[in-house]
């Protein structure tokens, strides 16, 4: 099945809706597109419309935590973390139990081009102190970290998908656990550790790559923050190689976060992929070619990454 | 000076040219390109000085689109003016494309800034208006088009009280107010009433008006720029999808590109003959 990560998190929000009478939902005009629409019509009293507003909201949403509700407040990633200031000091400082919800992640998203995009959000979000960085790859997994955050304390950041994913968990024995890497495919010569939208792509990077003789292990990093350091480090041992991949900006996200944390691990090169440059418009699956964030662009990037050599001449 | 009929005919034309283009890209923002059409006739073959073929000239009156999503219509003006070819207006959303979703100043500098985070225009057409009082060289005026629901972002308050602060008398700001936002309607999400009062308590000379009315658009236009010790704004109550029945005063038709048969439609209504 494919499943926006989007749509995922609109449904369990709805589901969290009966069990949790202290969840609210905040949102600013985009109740359409964040999904938060099922839950403001099966809980009316408890879905706050902003308007747009995205930094009210905020704020409000900080209040809301503070009089001891528990709100997700959502809006495009762009939108929603481009409040960063109230977010920092309304939400992050106050440490106020506000889920903080950016759909429409990456270039992913296509034709709206660079203003919709969110691709600089997990480097502002990754900064502050007690924020959680929660990314999922996958619808099932959207569901159930949206089940997670809505019984986490404290402040969190939860990172969609406009588009639909294809899944790559399996939904009968699937939990959510926070924090921890998935070891979706093991290899010895390359580690991709990928996030979100790109977690499928990377693991067809990784069969093809197979026929062609790098056998790469792929990992997904749902939790971005905190990170699962202990895979990391094992991944360091066992390949030597990480590349990391994402559709965020290549500075401040996954890959700076992988760096961070393996920045005294003896004997491991880290390559990081993403995307470089302002969005544009196009379709998906331009953008993706463009951005080398498809099967083929990430198999060609690790490519040139463990054969070095082999890269240049064949160009 | 063109005619009224004249740039009723030339709305005609914004209307049917940005509704091409959205179904041409498949995606885009119909509802607000179609409810600004003769806000924008009036301002690009009305008042505004500009030259075709040299957007960088220093001393053009500047436009800033702060509603970002409706650039369709925008674009559609620059064809019709000839500062943009027929065939690039294909290129709406296109990879590598200047006509991209929203305004892009760098790949085309016609537009003035870039836009599609709502609620950033209005400031940004202020620092312009104040550019223009410290340039001893050049005479132009600020022009801004905003979105109703786009009223309800701080930052518009920020920049409508700077503007009243500075006297900003050679700033005209025009709100399409089309009552629709994006998940219903504006008075029921946020709403903005009394907006005359506000804007007028903000210093601000404040006139309402048809904003499918060319006449009374220019009119307005004209009572704004007169009053030199205070910025214009002018509330232009328009319908959200105006001209195409199945469009208008809908959210539905927000931000949803028409299929071939519903464009065919939409193109008759507009020029005024029959759908076979
Ligand atoms: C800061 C920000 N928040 C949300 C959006 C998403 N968005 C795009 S258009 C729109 C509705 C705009 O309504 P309005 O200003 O009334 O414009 P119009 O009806 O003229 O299209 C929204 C919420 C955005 N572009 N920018």
């Amino acid at each position: 099945m494919a499943k926006a990560t989007r749509a995922a998190f609109g449904e369990a929000l709805a589901s969290v809706g009966e069990t949790h009478p202290k969840v609210v939902v905040v949102d600013a005009d985009l109740s359409c597109s964040t999904n938060t629409r099922k839950f403001a019509d099966a809980f009316p009293d408890r879905f706050i419309q902003m308007g747009i507003a995205e930094g009210n909201m905020v704020s409000a949403a900080a209040g809301l935590a503070l009089g001891g509700m528990v709100p997700f407040a959502a809006s495009f990633a762009c939108f929603i973390t481009g409040r960063f200031e109230q977010i920092r000091v309304s939400v992050g400082y106050n440490n106020a139990n506000v889920k903080i919800v950016g759909t429409h992640a990456g270039c992913g998203i296509g034709e709206d081009g660079y203003t919709q995009m969110g691709l600089e959000d997990l480097a502002v979000m990754r900064s502050l102190p007690n924020m959680v960085v929660v990314q999922p790859g996958d619808g099932i997994e959207a569901y159930k970290a949206t089940e997670f955050l809505a019984d986490y304390v404290g402040p969190a950041y939860l990172r969609l998908t406009r588009q639909a994913l294809p899944d790559i968990n399996d939904a009968s024995s699937y939990s959510f656990d926070f924090g921890k890497g998935v070891e979706l495919r093991e290899g010895k010569d390359v580690a991709i550790v990928a996030s979100g939208g790109v977690v499928g792509y990377a693991l067809e990077a990784a069969e093809n790559l197979a026929k062609e003789g790098i056998d790469a292990a792929v990992v997904n990093i749902h939790t971005i923050k905190p990170i699962d350091v202990a895979l990391l480090q094992k991944l360091a041992a066992s390949t030597g190689r990480i590349l990391t991949v994402e559709d965020h900006g290549v500075v401040g996200g996954l890959g700076s976060a992988v760096l961070e944390a393996l920045s005294e691990t003896p004997d491991v090169v880290i390559r990081t992929h993403g995307v470089r440059g302002y969005g544009q418009s196009g379709t998906h699956a331009q953008l993706y070619d463009r951005h080398r964030l498809d099967a083929n662009g990430i198999a060609q990037t690790t490519k040139e990454f463990v054969w070095p050599e082999r890269a240049e001449a064949t160009g | 000076m063109r005619s009224i009929e004249e740039l009723e005919a030339i709305s005609r034309q914004l209307r049917i040219r940005s509704l091409r283009m959205i179904a041409k890209a498949n995606s885009g923002h119909p509802g607000g390109s179609l409810s600004s059409a003769e806000l924008v006739a009036a301002l690009y073959f009305g008042v505004l000085n500009y030259r075709v073929g040299d957007p960088t000239w220093a001393a053009r009156d500047r436009f800033v689109l702060s509603k970002g999503h409706c650039v369709p219509v925008l674009y559609a003006a620059l064809a019709e003016a000839g500062a943009l070819e027929d065939e690039e207006l294909e290129t709406l959303r296109m990879i590598d494309s200047r006509l991209q979703g929203h305004p892009d100043h760098v790949r085309l500098p016609y537009m003035e800034a870039a836009t599609g985070s709502l609620g950033q225009g209005l400031s940004v057409a202020v620092g312009m208006a104040l550019a223009e009082r410290l340039d001893t060289e050049n005479d132009y005026r600020t022009y801004c088009l905003l979105g109703d629901g786009e009223l309800q972002a701080g930052q518009v308050w920020e920049a409508a009280m700077s503007g009243g602060k500075f006297g900003l008398g050679k700033l005209t700001a025009i709100v399409d107010y089309n009552k629709v936002q994006l998940d219903g309607y504006v008075r029921n999400i946020m709403d903005l009433e009394p907006l005359p009062d506000k804007f007028t308590s903000f210093g601000w000379h404040t006139q309402e008006v048809d904003g499918h009315d060319l006449r009374a658009i220019l009119q307005a236009l004209e009572n704004g720029a007169a009053r030199e010790d205070r910025p214009s704004m002018i509330i232009a109550h328009t319908v959200k999808g105006k001209g195409v029945s199945f469009m208008e005063d809908t959210a539905a038709w927000h931000g949803k590109a028409p299929t071939a048969d519903e464009l065919e439609r939409a193109v008759a209504e507009i020029t005024g003959t029959q759908a076979a």
